[in-house]
């Protein structure tokens, strides 16, 4: 018998007499004989220890020595250790959705914790308590900006993460709505061409802020041209770098969304992390996903509920603003332990470290002779540079040298085959980064 | 309990940077700098770790008590699982990092999990292929619909409709909406499953698909199954499986075999990955022969050579369901319970669940109503109308639970049941913490017919009575800072 | 349970009155206590021309929303603004200061379609 299973020989025998079949076989009456299983080839089980030691081999196919300077939006920050311990309690950790309000305090208290800290991260009113990761959170954002104004066109910036661009087409291939992509002009968004599109029939603004290149920008100026025309603008944010820049809420975005895997969580290839998601007070009714909200119990002690829940799949059904269901709280919980441990001055001198780190690579790599820096532009811990070949190349060769070079853009921008995306978080030593510089330098002149 | 913020002081610090080790060419651009700092807090460490000790004291979870919140799947979630997870070769791993020449050969050990894995939820369910990117079940519902909406189109038809049953989570009505479909919804006969009179007089040429969880919503198998089925495919419709409750049938019979095209898995209730208080969870999901076109993109394929790498020329997929390829971390956690189960073990997962969940409904037949009188599979669904007669509500009920320590049933749902409460044992939970959970079960009705005014005040013993969810609602403070500004 | 004698009622219990070609809008004593304590409600635009039996407004209670359904055509000329501050005022008031909108009528013969008083008593004891 399997260790999760408790029940002995003479419990079985006991309980069926209750129910009063003779079976567990016959317990399965409503699944005829021709219902059977055509196949169910699978191995026997095998022991922990087992299991264990052979995905111990599994993990060792993977070469995690490489030195990584791969970002695109999903950053190696280090992970305080406090996290895991308090993730790992078994009472946040085989919890579920917060239904009964009295025995889930601690998730409903987190999450409520965890939804001001990203609001006051992003300066924005509301936030909810997690979506599923950055892409998706970016897709609700663009529908919900559709519900407010009544308006079927969306306007997206191209320096917005390829990866969540396709993920919005796919998404809404099948539904009335058009999407229209502007492109980057000196690494930022172009507004002549934002503004030639923006008409009666436009929802939302979608940009990226630093967008997918590094580059930061202030959209405070393509906000107040949106704003005239009743249009929405939606901004797609990397929470690390609001330890220093602008924020969404200080340019008057109205909606602000995000991927979480900077705030604690491991890269885990691909996941789990979280979405996240903010927006104006005013709007916080068309928000996607489970919202906690303050009150009071009987005796007029502070508690936390799910609140507003008349938005949700499960009251309103094929009404509801999305269909989302489970969300990411535990990733969540991780993204407010480690905004608690980083705390208002950890967050700034991390910001500020990986900013300075990322501008002492940019000067290496100016030294190099066949490199072309982009300066046009100011960048955060990511920019990008032009090499004298393919970039897809380059990186192929850089991993003999050890190193995870960057991203070759050439794989979703094709006028950039010899664009390489080059992030530096605060991880990567001043030697790392030197030995980096040289290992490219060898590669360009060999 | 104060909140992080309001134990927060100020010049204290929780977690040290390491060393800005280069040198300082140009200070942050005044332009784009934020105008005020967050209000992020400050603690210490210690601080830190103790306040989340104590709220995570404040939450019932399966490792602390009976959980049988229906419809859920709260099982014991192996603690091996976990340390897999956090294996650092797994762990580390840059999702980009497949995608570059060369380095998706050093990725294999992650892309052979997800091969494997693929294979195996092949073999349990009955389908031919998965896609492991939908990051939790109704995601998984989504991606599914977006397949049957592409097959149609295709043929030169989108279609309409999609019927659901009127016992469906509502995730399932929600989806078919935001994927462009119109609902139909089908009500349920007196043995709990979808009436075949009322499908038959909504079937028509424009219905895309039926989504059905099977066994359903109210713990019954669809005895009907051959027939729906045949219904709706003589319609050109599709068959949508909804896997909430695959946990009831592991081994006796697969989703692929009853005639379902399309499947989603819900990982963290079959296999056991953590609920974590609301996700992450995982919802991969699986198709027949003639949907593998469609399915998302990237999968990973495996080459003559016995290595693996990802495919993206798929031109007829649906595109990108999400970011990478799924919730990882979960699947890996399933893939190393399927391996330590095996063939019998998740055989015995089945058994024991529906076991337990007719022990439990046998043992409490004759206390409250049993919605459907039959032989039910994981779960059973009871009313408590009797009670409600007496003043005892099923959230009356939830709360005196609470109060004797065990987290409640699902209560109000399935939407079809009045007073519904809703329980799902699980394989995992011994005879004797079930025989405490009907003593109290027990108890509660004894005291709705002595007592019943006491209800109203409970809990009594947790650290909050009943949360003013008017208040909640209409005084709405869901940010700390919005209220202090 | 209240049922007020000379306004008309629909099947998702609606009630509508008219004066002076104006129809005043709310829901029933039944919908309000159904509902249980109404947290938001809402409302139309001014001007805006509705169907009759088509959308226009919805409330939400802390556990269930629903959508309300105009019982008779026309352009909405006024909408109780009060209700965005008080939207229990329908359970307290729902034939009178729980009103949700006035509709300048503009084809009386709908009423038709509607049941009256004694008939709405009778559907809702049908309903059970």
């Amino acid at each position: 018998m399997i260790p999760y299973i408790p029940h002995t020989h003479n419990d079985v025998e006991e309980m069926l007499k209750v129910i009063g079949v003779s079976s567990i076989n016959d317990l399965f009456g409503d699944i005829k004989t021709h219902h059977a299983p055509r196949s169910f080839q699978l191995p026997q089980g095998k022991s922990e220890f087992e299991v264990v030691e052979y995905l111990k081999k599994v993990a060792a196919k993977n070469r995690s020595n490489l030195i990584p300077f791969i970002g695109a939006g999903y950053y190696d920050h280090y992970i305080p250790s406090a996290i895991s311990a308090l993730v790992s309690r078994g009472e946040f950790y085989t919890a579920y959705t917060p239904y009964q309000p009295e025995c889930s305090q601690g998730t409903l208290q987190a999450l409520y914790e965890f939804q001001s800290s990203i609001c006051t991260l992003t300066s924005m009113e509301a936030a909810n308590a997690s979506v599923y990761e950055g892409g998706t959170a970016l897709y609700e954002a663009a529908m919900m900006a559709i519900r407010i104004t009544k308006r079927p066109k969306i306007i997206m910036d191209s320096g917005v993460s390829p990866i969540y661009r396709k993920i919005i087409k796919s998404y809404t291939s099948n539904l009335n709505f058009e999407f229209q992509e502007t492109p980057v002009i000196h690494g930022k968004a172009d507004r002549a061409s934002i503004e030639r599109l923006c008409d009666k029939k436009t929802a939302a603004i979608i940009v990226q802020n630093p967008n997918f290149f590094g580059v930061m920008d202030d959209h405070s100026d393509i906000v107040e041209k949106a704003h005239s025309q009743g249009i929405l603008v939606i901004q797609s944010v990397y929470p690390i770098s609001l330890g220093l820049l602008k924020t969404p809420g200080e340019m008057g975005v109205d909606i602000a969304t995000g991927d979480g895997q900077s705030l604690g969580l491991s890269l885990n290839f691909g996941g789990p992390y979280f979405g996240f998601m903010t927006t104006r007070k005013k709007y916080i009714r068309q928000m996607p996903g489970r919202i906690v909200g303050q009150t009071v119990d009987g005796q007029g002690r502070r508690c936390f509920v799910n609140t507003l829940q008349a938005r949700e799949q499960h009251i309103r059904r094929e009404k509801a603003t999305s269909n989302i269901c489970t969300n990411a709280a535990l990733c969540a919980l991780q993204g407010l332990i480690y905004l608690s441990l980083l705390g208002k001055e950890g967050i700034r001198e991390l910001a500020e470290l990986n900013f300075h780190k990322a501008e002492f690579m940019r000067r290496e790599l100016e030294k190099i002779k066949w490199v072309v820096v982009k300066r046009s532009s100011a960048t955060f811990n990511e920019f990008t540079v032009c090499l004298p070949q393919s970039a897809s190349i380059v990186v192929e060769q850089m991993v003999d040298k050890g190193f995870a070079a960057g991203f070759p853009l050439g794989r979703y921008y094709k006028e950039m085959e010899n664009y390489l995306l080059i992030s530096v978080t605060e991880k990567r030593t001043k030697e790392e980064i030197i030995k980096y510089a040289q290992a490219l330098n060898n590669i360009l002149n060999g | 309990m104060d909140l992080i913020f309001e134990k927060s002081v100020t010049g204290v610090r929780g977690y040290m940077n390491p060393q800005l080790d280069v040198d300082i060419f140009s200070e942050f651009p005044q332009e784009y700098q934020r105008q005020k700092p967050s209000f992020l807090p400050e603690l210490s460490e210690l601080d830190v770790v103790r306040h989340f000790m104590q709220l995570s004291q404040r939450n019932f979870g399966v490792d602390t008590t009976f959980y049988p919140l229906g419809s859920c799947t709260m099982k014991y979630n192996p603690k091996f699982t976990e340390r897999i997870a956090q294996m650092p070769s797994f762990t580390e791993m840059h999702p980009l990092l497949p995608q570059l020449k060369k380095a998706d050969q050093l990725v294999q050990g992650s892309l052979e999990v997800l091969f494997e894995l693929e294979k195996w939820l092949c073999e349990i369910t009955g389908m031919d292929a998965y896609t492991m990117q939908p990051l939790a079940g109704a995601h998984g519902e989504m991606t599914g619909v977006m397949m049957m909406a592409a097959y149609h189109k295709a043929k030169g038809n989108k279609k309409k409709y999609i019927i659901v049953p009127d016992s469906s989570h509502g995730t399932n009505p929600a989806t078919a909406a935001i994927v462009g479909y119109e609902l139909i919804s089908i009500s349920s006969d007196k043995d709990g499953v979808m009436d075949l009179k009322e499908l038959k007089k909504h079937l028509n040429s424009q219905i895309a698909g039926m989504m059905l969880t099977c066994p359903d919503t109210h713990g019954v198998f669809n005895v009907h199954i051959d027939e729906i089925a045949h219904l709706v495919h003589s319609m050109d419709g599709l068959m949508y499986y909804d896997g909430a409750n695959l946990n009831a049938i592991l081994g006796r019979c697969r989703p692929g075999d009853l005639g379902f095209d399309i499947v989603h898995v819900n990982i963290h209730k079959t296999f056991s990955t953590p609920h974590g208080g609301g996700g992450p969870g995982a919802g991969p999901v699986g198709v027949k022969k003639d949907l593998i076109p469609f399915l998302p993109v990237s999968r990973v394929i495996k080459k003559e050579d016995g290595s693996y790498r990802l495919n993206y020329d798929y031109p007829d997929s649906i595109g990108y369901i999400s970011s990478f390829y799924g919730n990882f971390g979960i699947l890996l956690r399933a893939y190393a319970y399927i391996l330590l189960l095996g063939q019998e073990g998740l055989k015995q997962v089945s058994n024991h669940a529906v076991l337990n969940a007719n022990y439990m409904k046998k043992r409490l037949e004759k206390y409250f109503k049993v919605a459907f009188d039959r032989i039910c599979m994981h779960e059973c669904v009871f009313s408590a109308s009797q009670q409600a007669e007496r003043g005892v509500h099923a959230i009356d009920i939830a709360k005196y639970l609470i109060d004797q320590g065990v987290h409640p049933p699902t209560v109000y749902f399935p939407l079809t049941v009045k007073e519904s409460i809703m329980i799902e044992p699980t394989e995992t939970e011994s005879k004797s913490t079930m025989d405490r959970f009907i003593d109290l079960m027990i108890k509660a009705d004894e005291l709705s017919q002595t007592n019943p005014e006491m209800f109203h005040d409970l809990p009594k013993n947790m650290p909050i009575s009943r949360p003013d969810e008017v208040k909640a609602a209409m005084d709405i403070d869901t940010n700390y800072f919005m209220k202090q500004s | 349970m209240d049922i007020q004698n000379d306004f008309f009622y629909t099947k998702e219990h609606e009630w509508v009155s008219i004066e002076d070609n104006i129809a005043t809008v709310g829901i029933s004593d039944y919908a309000q206590e159904a509902l249980g304590d109404i947290t938001f409600v809402e409302l139309p635009h001014v001007e805006d021309e509705i169907e009759q039996f088509g959308q226009i407004a919805s409330v939400e209670s802390v556990k269930a929303a629903s959508d309300i359904f105009s019982p008779i055509s026309g352009k909405i000329i006024e909408v109780n603004t009060d209700l965005e501050s008080q939207p229990g005022l329908i359970n307290k008031s729902p034939y009178h200061k729980g009103w949700i909108a006035k509709i300048e009528v503009s084809d009386s013969e709908e009423l038709s379609n509607l049941m009256n008083a004694e008939e709405y008593e009778n559907f809702l004891e049908s309903e059970g």
